[in-house]
């Protein structure tokens, strides 16, 4: 769990400014995707690779017109298939630092076989999932992660579908790696993506990302300023789950639930509450985690799961190098002569 | 007690068809049978014909697993039409193939299978061998079952392994007609049942006693000889068509220094491909089993930005699916073989069945205006080569190819003079320079108008491509009319050049003439022989067979002009004969056309030639 030593590190230090490409960035004045590209170009120079190892794939929608704003490798593909271009680059150049932008939509509608499908793989690749609960691009129609009843272009009675919660989704397909971050929060994004760069495996961060034309404000219960404190948890591994403006209340393990517990009441003490472990492999709480919804519950944020298990990439370099060592044939020569042949004189 | 027979009859070449249910083995003894028949130096080429389900009910017409090798001493094109030797192990095998035997056709027949329910359940209300229906036939009637477990009585094996083991007493009778060595089989046996003693002593037992009984039966009274072929000197092997294009996309990746990347979902009749590259992990190849057939092409496409060189293999459904990312690969301009083994459509069609069905497809089966390479293999030795060659061209023309195959080149084997990979023509993908001030993503070199392949990873080349229109040279992302104007025809005009590099076309027989007889891919067996016949009768037909379609050779117009008649040949409705009549309209073109999920017969084709000779 460090940042991988596989990909070639930058001999000088870089900055922000090294990864700002000379396109105009077109996104509407504030929208959320504004400060991802922010939290990227912090990143990226803190991990320190070289710029040439950095690769940016997308799909289609407003998340994916991402690579043309970070001055990297960039491939801007078609819709719902970033997690298979992105799947073919990383196994082909394990050497690149591969990151993903997309969208509710493209990920979880017309891409969400690939989506499933990496995760399942874990591949070591990050994908940065912009949840604006809306199609953006083609201008406001329910997507899979709109909440039941929302009036829309395309529900101008409501939707009647049930939405995905993108962590039950990830998790669901076996996900290593899971955060959630509001778009407000530049540092915490700033933090996250570092935790996803650093786990090897797929990282899937969640971004509340507030799409201000379509769908303003659908996270603001959440992540509105003054609400902050009260509809927030913030994990970090290790510590109690606790929150509030008072830091009052915490979450405790009743049986098989999840329950908010107010400090001091009912005999309650620190003692009681959770402790966050990332890193542990059974999903079981991290799921829970994942699940907990306002008003209720505060909603999780920060790196729910972050569970080692052997990535794709590195199991087939290793296949091909255990090949390389023990097979007789070296080369097509080898091939074409190998099992049954005759020569005719 | 021998029984004394007289000289074996000469046979130029002979067309065996072994047919049985689905778990008799026949796949197997087809393939022993054919490995002797090239071990003694006759040319041959092999067709299996087993149906889509794995175990059929057992002793119906669609459980029936057939294997058809055709081999002479003269040169073999195709794996026959009619055969000459039917080897039957029960009632609903003969039913089902009695129509593709020739009259007076060697029938071997496995009389202990030929009970009451079983001919019942082919479909006789008689037994075909009693009710005189044969009569017309040279039968060799055998009790193989039982004679198999009685030669194996003594080694007290199980009633099921006796059972399994009729195949190489079958193969054993078929090697005695035939004058056939049979140690080679027994070697192979050996090899295969490695650590079962028991069913290596079983399977040896078997095949020598089916050798015997053909030696002792009264049954048999003449044996058959086929001579050796004359051939050119050099290694030979037996060769799948599916193997072969897995091969000559590792022999492509070694040339080019491009590590080979395959990005495939299994699709019947293609997936040996796929299964033929995941073993080849020595060779650096990274196989990617993706959750569908997008992915296969997207991880492709994905590789394909990172400098490998990728592939994508499939069948005719396959291609449908991958259709948008294809033009993902076009307007990126980056290098990529999709392989189409075509099969009998639309939709799920008949998997099993060959046909020519998806150039159309292929040529203009994308949205936009979004021109690639096309070329077709013609034989399955052919498909090492034209692999070769789709990547030779892919990778140094910056372009995705579709190299079209078909099952029954796929699945079918034939003899293969082994190459030395080094006298392969080179290939030079244009890759660039690390810190390149002049690199551009849509920078081109003027004559070929290929742009540079710039790999991630290498200094002072990052740059961002997709699928949306760029702007020639810079790459930016563009909405300008008369730039997309542009980019347009640079696309069709650099697949256009590709032309310059690409052989001639051949023709086979005389340059002018009667009739010219046109086909492209998988049907050059056929036609050729046909032509190659006719031709021996001294008519004036020659033959050309198109492998590269997606630009056409460029001395195509002025071979079409020199004959008086034109007729194009192909397993679909007429796709290749429109596509030249919209090229080359000034031409009056005939078609034959057949679409049943077979290939040509020598015989429909030559009535048809014939017939065209004779207006």
């Amino acid at each position: 769990m460090s940042i991988s030593n596989k990909i070639s590190k930058s001999p000088v230090e870089l900055t922000k400014q090294d990864f700002v490409s000379d396109q105009m960035v077109k996104w509407c004045p504030g929208c959320g995707a504004h400060a991802i590209l922010a939290a990227v170009g912090n990143v990226f120079p803190k991990i320190g690779y070289r710029k040439e190892n950095f690769a940016m794939v997308s799909g289609i929608g407003c998340s994916s017109r991402f690579p043309y704003y970070v001055d990297t490798f960039g491939f801007h593909g078609i819709h719902g298939r970033a997690a298979a271009i992105a799947s073919g680059l990383k196994v082909a150049n394990p050497g690149l630092s591969v990151w993903m932008a997309t969208g509710d939509g493209d990920s979880m509608a017309i891409g969400g076989n690939h989506f499933i499908h990496i995760l399942r793989r874990n591949i070591d690749i990050n994908i940065l999932l912009f949840n604006n609960q809306i199609y953006g691009l083609t201008k406001g129609q329910f997507s899979p992660t709109t909440p039941l009843g929302t009036v829309t272009k395309t529900s101008p009675y409501g939707t009647i579908e049930h939405p995905f919660t993108v962590s039950g989704l990830v998790l669901g397909a076996q996900g290593t790696f899971f955060a959630r971050v509001p778009d407000n929060n530049i540092k915490l994004m700033t933090e996250v993506l570092y935790e996803a760069a650093k786990h090897d495996g797929t990282s899937v961060i969640e971004i509340l990302q507030n799409c201000i034309i379509f769908a303003d404000k659908v996270h603001e219960h959440i992540t509105a300023r003054d609400m902050k404190e009260e509809r927030q948890l913030f994990l970090k591994h290790g510590e109690p789950m606790i929150f509030g403006k008072n830091r009052d209340k915490g979450i405790i393990l009743n049986g098989r639930h999840l329950e908010v517990a107010e400090l001091g009441k009912n005999g309650i003490n620190e003692d009681d509450i959770l402790v966050h472990d990332q890193y542990t492999r059974d999903p079981s709480i991290h799921r829970m985690l994942g699940r907990l919804k306002a008003p209720d519950f505060p909603v999780a944020m920060g790196v729910i799961r972050s569970a080692a298990f052997d990535t794709y990439d590195d199991l087939t370099e290793g296949q091909i190098e255990t090949a390389k060592k023990t097979s007789n044939i070296k080369n097509v020569n080898d091939l074409l002569r190998s099992g049954d042949t005759w020569e005719i004189e | 007690m021998t029984v004394t027979k007289g000289k074996p009859i000469e046979l130029e070449d002979v067309v065996v068809k072994f047919v049985g249910d689905s778990g008799d083995g026949m796949q197997l003894t087809g393939t022993l049978f054919s490995d002797v028949a090239a071990l003694a130096g006759n040319d041959l080429a092999t067709f299996p014909d087993f149906p889509a389900e794995i175990r059929a009910p057992h002793n119906t017409i669609a459980g029936v697993s057939g294997f058809q090798v055709h081999m002479g001493k003269r040169k073999i094109y195709t794996s026959g039409d009619m055969c000459d030797v039917l080897v039957a192990m029960n009632p609903a095998s003969l039913k089902a193939n009695l129509k593709w035997a020739k009259k007076g056709a060697t029938l071997v027949i496995d009389s202990s299978t030929f009970e009451q329910k079983a001919i019942e359940k082919a479909g006789y209300v008689e037994s075909p061998l009693d009710d005189g229906s044969l009569d017309s036939y040279n039968v060799i009637k055998a009790p193989i079952t039982d004679l198999t477990k009685e030669s194996l009585e003594t080694l007290g094996v199980d009633k099921r392994l006796a059972e399994r083991t009729k195949n190489m007493f079958v193969l054993g009778l078929m090697f005695y007609l035939f004058g056939r060595d049979i140690e080679k089989p027994l070697s192979f046996i050996k090899k295969k049942f490695a650590d079962k003693p028991k069913v290596i002593q079983a399977n040896q037992v078997a095949l020598q006693a089916g050798y015997n009984y053909g030696d002792t039966t009264e049954a048999i009274s003449s044996t058959f000889n086929v001579d050796p072929a004359p051939m050119p000197k050099g290694l030979y092997r037996n060769i799948h068509g599916n193997i072969a294009t897995a091969w000559g996309l590792l022999a492509a990746a070694e040339r080019s220094g491009r590590p080979l990347f395959l990005g495939s979902y299994p699709i019947t009749p293609a997936t040996e491909i796929l299964m033929e590259l995941s073993k080849h992990k020595s060779l650096g190849a990274k196989v990617f089993q993706a959750e569908d057939e997008i992915a296969g092409i997207c991880s492709s496409i994905g590789a394909s930005f990172a400098g490998s060189f990728a592939v994508t293999t499939t069948s005719g459904p396959g291609l449908s699916l991958k259709s948008e990312a294809i033009g993902l690969a076009v307007i990126t301009e980056l290098p990529l073989v999709i392989v189409n083994v075509q099969r009998a459509g639309p939709s799920t069609g008949m998997p099993t069945k060959s046909e020519q069905s998806d150039l159309m497809q292929a040529l203009f089966g994308r949205n936009g205006e979004c021109p690639l390479m096309v070329m077709a293999a013609s034989s399955p030795a052919d498909c090492f080569y034209k692999a070769y060659m789709a990547s030779k061209y892919s990778m140094e023309h910056m372009t995705p190819v579709i190299l079209l195959t078909d099952g029954y080149l796929g699945f079918g084997s034939e003899l293969f003079r082994i190459p030395d990979v080094n006298d392969l023509p080179p290939i030079k993908p244009p890759i660039a320079d690390p810190n390149d001030k002049n690199y551009k993503p849509y920078r081109r070199d003027e004559s070929t108008l290929v742009r540079k392949w710039a790999v991630p990873g290498v200094e002072g080349l990052r740059h961002r491509i997709g699928g949306l229109e760029k702007t020639n040279i810079d790459g930016n992302v563009s909405t300008d009319p008369l730039n997309h104007q542009l980019m347009v025809n640079i696309r069709e005009e650099k697949v256009f050049r590709i032309g310059d590099y690409i052989p001639l076309q051949e023709v086979y027989g005389e340059e002018t003439g009667e009739l010219l007889v046109v086909g492209w891919g998988g049907t050059e067996g056929a036609l050729r022989s046909t032509v190659a016949r006719l031709q021996e009768e001294g008519k004036k037909v020659s033959h050309v067979q198109f492998n590269y379609i997606k630009p056409l050779p460029k001395n195509t117009r002025q071979i079409l002009s020199s004959f008086k008649k034109i007729v194009v040949c192909e397993l679909n409705n007429g796709q290749f004969v429109n596509y030249l009549r919209m090229l080359y309209p000034e031409y009056p073109y005939h078609q034959f056309n057949k679409v049943q999920g077979l290939p040509f017969h020598v015989q429909e084709l030559t009535d048809i030639f014939n017939k065209l000779l004779e207006e």
